[in-house]
């Protein structure tokens, strides 16, 4: 460590340790657990159930890379992030990594100096409203009072919506989601806006969801996926191919119930690279050399996952939409094991 | 006989800055200071080579760049195509806003207060007390919360509104409505207006201007009227009445600048799904504004409390004995020589009203904080250059209000001989 990190109080100097540290697998194995910055609540991507366990969506990305790396998907330590602090937190190293529906952009990319390794669910920002104002168009909403959760790219979206159709709103600022549900029941603002798939989990959690409408448009591409800092290429490699690996998974026919026997050995390559009977793609991530196997048999394939924690059999009941494979029409794609 | 001998000449040699009693002091304190520039100096450029290292150097080029987020409560004119400068601006007033609001409030609930506290009525007194206990001893963010929301839960939705029977209706004629999102209350509009003065930043409306000149021109032709009054008493030992003179000298040329504008009150109308017309104080100000002063009206009536109590109680006796009302006892006795200790109160009360309205964070008020310290620094992920920013910018408020009340407090303290 250079002798600057001796400016321990300052922030910066938590920014420094976390750039001259060892590699970020390393210190992930030293520590035995993966540091997982999630949301603080979102319905169906990360929240505390009954037992106050994380579950959701992410949550079961987190823990298959946990799997992945410890053969164990529970040493996972859930940081809970605000969309605020977010970025500091990652950059700091007290989270190492993101799943926390955030939007990949060029300026975060970029000049926030984190990468965006993946795409694990394609949203775009939509807008809900009581049925009771009879609006069925975002393109009505001339005037409205929108409640918006401040510092997010939702924020940014909206502005440029309602300025490129000539509509005028008045913009109320929340600090998180709980705020935003309290005065969105209250009437203290018309619209709710934010992404769509966390939309519909908002609208789950409302006191008589089926009031509220959620309109048609979507107004802005938002792909949320996993976000490292800058800079750590294997730590990168480790979370982009363990979220590959889940989506392959699904393409292949790999499921959580027949993985296990399937690594045994099957007469498609594609399964046994990635499964490890043929070759050690694991290893060259420096993980065992089951890590896929691992990883699948903790939490099944990405369509498993996703309708496991906010498919249509849930209370979220998002459809597969732009997120189911390419080979069904959607978006989602790995690059081949080999 | 010249033997007295001259004494010998000092002269200054280096070792005396360490020996000598008289300098050791000065190159103590050298020494140290320069050490403290130093370590200051190592700290600063270690921050600049850390963050240039991160590849984030310490730059303020984003302001300029466009803000592309929307403020709801702003002073000024502002829109989403408008640079960070701008909104960090409109944040910047708003804070002023409230703090200004907050502070005038505050004083005049808090000096009432503090009369009523000393009321010998014993319910009044206690009412007073039992209010300053439960104000002052909880964290002013919860009296926010408190107060921003009440106003949405209790307060209707401008839906209610609507409709042939609407279930809320509207104030005074007509001309206020009180919604869970805010307060509508008529604006002053000129149906023959003089336009706009642009001072580069921000427009200043001439109406404005004009009155504001006319109404320093009637004060000033006041002054010179009770001067006459004055001379007139010297003179003759009779006070010719001013009173009638001056209501005129202030009123009639200002209300026939406000004909000559053609000037009408707009009303707030429910258009859509908001109000419009009128001036809006959104609910997030009112909750911070009503959350701030309630607080600090509670150390303000202990200040007033404190400063009347201060003065001995033979003052008032010997007023009395003199001949004086009541209420002159109060305004030439008591309050001068209360206003002594008050006033050092009062600045530390305004300094902690102006710092503590950054809590508007918490319920979505546009403050400096919120956006600088908020949106901007989330969309540019400029953390170092808005903090630095941030805190510049509320020393030099906390600062200016200091220095304008020390100022008030030398002019108006006792002058000790």
């Amino acid at each position: 460590m250079k002798k600057s990190v001796f400016l321990g109080t300052l922030a910066v100097a938590g920014l420094a340790a976390g750039i001259s540290a060892a590699g970020t697998l390393d210190d992930v194995k030293a520590r035995g657990k993966v540091n997982c910055g999630v949301t603080e609540g979102t319905l169906g991507f990360s929240s505390r159930n009954s037992e106050g366990k994380h579950e959701g969506f992410d949550v079961e990305f987190c823990r298959a890379l946990a799997a992945a790396i410890f053969d164990d998907a529970d040493a996972v330590e859930y940081i809970e992030l605000s969309s605020k602090n977010r970025f500091t937190a990652l950059s700091a190293g007290q989270a190492d990594l993101l799943y926390r529906t955030t939007t990949w952009t060029f300026s975060r990319d970029v000049d926030l100096k984190t990468s965006f390794v993946g795409i694990n669910y394609y949203d775009g920002q939509g807008f809900m409203v009581p049925k009771d104002l009879g609006v069925t168009s975002a393109t009505e909403l001339e005037g409205a009072t929108v409640c918006i959760e401040t510092g997010t790219t939702t924020e940014l979206n909206l502005a440029d919506y309602f300025r490129v159709n000539g509509m005028s709103y008045e913009p109320l600022p929340v600090g998180g989601t709980s705020e935003a549900k309290a005065l969105y029941e209250e009437g203290a603002c018309d619209v709710y806006t934010t992404d769509a798939s966390a939309l519909a989990g908002v609208r789950a959690s409302l006191k008589d969801p089926s009031a509220y409408i959620i309109l048609p448009e979507i107004v802005s591409k938002e792909p949320l996926g996993p976000t490292v800092r800058h800079g750590d290429n294997d730590w990168e490699d480790v979370v982009r191919w363990t979220q590959n690996a889940l989506v392959a998974a699904e393409e292949l026919g790999v499921t959580q119930a027949n993985v296990a026997e399937l690594a045994k050995g099957t007469d498609n390559p594609s399964i046994n690279r990635m499964l490890g009977s043929e070759g050690s793609l694991c290893s060259m991530l420096n993980l065992e050399s089951d890590c896929f196997v691992q990883a699948i048999a903790a939490t099944g394939n990405y369509g498993e996952i996703f309708e496991r924690t906010i498919g249509e059999s849930t209370p979220i009941g998002l459809a597969r939409g732009l997120n189911a494979l390419w080979t069904e029409g959607g978006l989602q794609y790995s690059p081949p094991f080999r | 006989m010249s033997d007295s001998v001259a004494p010998p000449k000092e002269t200054f040699r280096l070792s005396m800055l360490l020996y000598d009693s008289r300098y050791r002091g000065i190159t103590i304190q050298f020494v140290v200071l320069v050490l403290v520039l130093l370590a200051l100096g190592w700290l600063a450029r270690n921050a600049a080579v850390n963050l240039a290292a991160l590849g984030k150097p310490l730059r303020f080029d984003f302001l300029g760049d466009t803000a592309s987020y929307d403020i709801n409560q702003r002073l000024i004119e502002y829109t989403s195509t408008d640079s960070h400068g701008r909104a960090v601006l409109v944040g910047l007033l708003n804070t002023l806003l409230v703090a200004f609001m907050g502070c005038a409030a505050a004083t005049i609930l808090g000096v009432i207060g503090g009369v009523l506290r000393l009321s010998s009525n014993w319910l009044v007194s206690r009412l007073v007390a039992l209010y300053v206990e439960i104000f002052r001893n909880v964290p002013v963010l919860l009296w926010i919360f408190v107060c921003m929301f009440t106003l949405t839960a209790i307060a209707p939705a401008p839906r209610a509104f609507r409709g042939d029977t609407p279930e809320a209706s509207m104030l005074l004629w007509d001309s206020m409505a009180v919604t869970n999102r805010g307060i509508y209350i008529p604006e002053p509009l000129f149906s023959r207006p003089l336009g706009d003065l642009n001072l580069g930043v921000f427009n200043v409306s001439i109406e404005l201007i004009v009155l504001l000149a006319v109404l320093a021109g009637s004060l000033f032709a006041m002054k010179w009227n009770n001067a006459r009054a004055n001379r007139i008493q010297t003179e003759t030992g009779d006070r010719p009445n001013t009173m009638w003179m001056n209501i005129a000298i202030v009123i009639i040329p200002f209300l026939l600048v406000l004909i000559a504008l053609g000037f009408h009150i707009g009303k707030p109308e429910l258009k859509g799904f908001n109000f419009k017309g009128g001036i809006n104080m959104s609910a997030p100000l009112i909750g911070l504004w009503l959350g701030l002063t309630l607080y600090t009206t509670t150390y303000i009536i202990e200040a007033v409390r404190s400063g009347i109590q201060a003065v001995s109680k033979g003052q008032s006796e010997a007023a009395f004995a003199l001949g004086l009302r009541p209420g002159r006892t109060m305004s030439l006795v008591i309050l001068p020589q209360a206003l002594r200790v008050i006033i050092p109160q009062l600045i530390s009360q305004y300094l902690n009203l102006t710092k503590n309205s950054s809590l508007a964070v918490a319920i979505g008020y546009m403050d400096l904080v919120s956006t600088l310290g908020g949106v901007t620094l989330n969309q540019t992920g400029r953390e170092m250059e808005a903090i630095l920013m941030l805190m510049a910018i509320y020393l030099t408020i906390s600062l200016t209000i200091s220095g304008t009340m020390n100022w008030y407090n030398n002019r108006v303290k006792l002058v000790e001989r």
